[in-house]
């Protein structure tokens, strides 16, 4: 197999792009892929701050990459879950990446925020599932640490896979005020918040992970303990088997739902500014952020079986 | 060919010369979710697997509350 740009042997093939490449062609192709999707999404300029969350993982490392090599003023921002090992193997490669740029790597540890905030622990006391406490956590933090770095923009290493499963989710259960709000740019509803955006959200995880491999970045192979039984695989596992059969299959799904889908669902699902949470003080619209009600339960749910009360949720973290 | 899976930690021996297509249907892991490696080189489906290799197939999906 050629090289479609060069024409000399290709090391992968890309059924979606009908394209095939060498290494130096692939990494000038996916680079090109995220500075066409900054570009034509108005995500960023080089002025900006640039905060963005790194999980160890093959994308937000290999998002990170582009960004630095493409000039951008970037820090990272490393959300420690308290998953055993898992979440310490992640700080590693995270942190390893980091110090091997000489890139400035924020770090929250949930587990010095407060007792009993590590996800497992929160997950457990809430019956709620792990990932989707998780990602309650992360939006807040997040959000936390983007209005006190004084940021500009957040920037996430969602991928093509990701947000083709997460409208499918979104679609077999007819969420639209969820649909109304899948965007890779979503400006901030609040002087709290920040400009969030998904750079990633054209390039597929098997694009992402082969960037990984031949820039020679580590990154954690190993999946999340919790992610075991997650929808979000049984969605990802249906939409690889169209692809399959049926290859742009994902690029079409998301594509087009962006470009005619998505802005229906904004249009008749418009709604007003957020407040702000009477329990942290950021952007909400209930009386209570869903970081809030969740520490709520975690504090009534520990009290009830003698566990060490995790925060205050009338006054979370500072 | 010793096939090393990852992240599953697990090996498997493979009798004769594949392409690297075919071995991954026989696998049971569907085009676009794994890096096929080969040392320090990625494969394509098209390319073949001598019996005697050693090659590390890489899933690539990960799930989850996302990044």
């Amino acid at each position: 197999m050629k090289c479609t740009r060069c024409r000399a042997a290709a090391e992968v093939q890309l059924r979606a792009h009908n394209s095939a490449f060498c290494r130096p062609c692939y990494l000038l192709f996916f680079r090109r892929q995220v500075e066409r999707a900054i570009a034509a999404e108005h995500m960023f300029t080089p002025e900006e701050r640039l905060l963005v969350a790194v999980s160890g993982g093959k994308d937000s490392l290999a998002l990170w990459d582009v960004l630095v090599d493409l000039g951008y003023d970037t820090t990272g921002l490393y959300l420690g879950l308290g998953i055993g090992a898992y979440s310490s193997r992640s700080h590693e490669r995270a942190a390893a990446f980091a110090a091997a740029r000489s890139l400035p790597l924020r770090v929250v540890e949930l587990a010095e925020e407060g007792p009993g905030l590590a996800v497992p622990a929160v997950a457990g006391l809430t019956r709620r599932p792990a990932c989707s406490a998780c990602g309650t956590m992360k939006r807040h933090y997040f959000d936390r640490e983007a209005l006190e770095g004084g940021f500009d923009v957040l920037v996430t290493g969602h991928n093509l896979d990701d947000e083709a499963a997460r409208l499918l989710g979104n679609v077999l259960r007819w969420q639209r005020d969820h649909l109304a709000r899948q965007r890779p740019v979503l400006p901030p509803t609040h002087g709290k918040f920040v400009r969030k955006v998904k750079p990633l959200f054209l390039c597929s995880e098997y694009e992402t992970a082969v960037y990984a491999f031949m820039r020679g970045i580590d990154y954690i192979v190993e999946e999340c303990p919790n992610a075991a039984g997650a929808s979000q695989l049984a969605y990802k596992d249906v939409l690889n088997r169209l692809e399959a059969t049926s290859p742009g299959t994902k690029q079409a799904f998301v594509r087009e739902f962006l470009r005619t889908g998505q802005p229906a669902f904004a249009a008749a699902e418009a709604r007003e500014a957020p407040r702000e949470c009477a329990g942290c003080g950021m952007p909400s619209w209930g009386q209570l952020c869903a970081f809030c009600a969740l520490m709520r339960a975690v504090q009534a749910k520990g009290a009830t079986r003698g566990a060490p009360a995790p925060l205050d949720a009338g006054a979370p973290p500072a | 060919m010793r096939v090393h899976l990852h992240p599953q930690r697990r090996t498997v021996d493979v009798q004769g010369r594949r392409r690297v297509g075919q071995l991954l249907a026989e696998l049971g892991i569907l085009p676009g979710t794994a890096m096929v490696i080969r040392g320090d080189l990625l494969l394509t489906d098209a390319e073949m697997v001598e019996d005697a290799e050693e090659i590390e197939v890489r899933a690539v999906i990960s799930g989850g509350s996302g990044a």
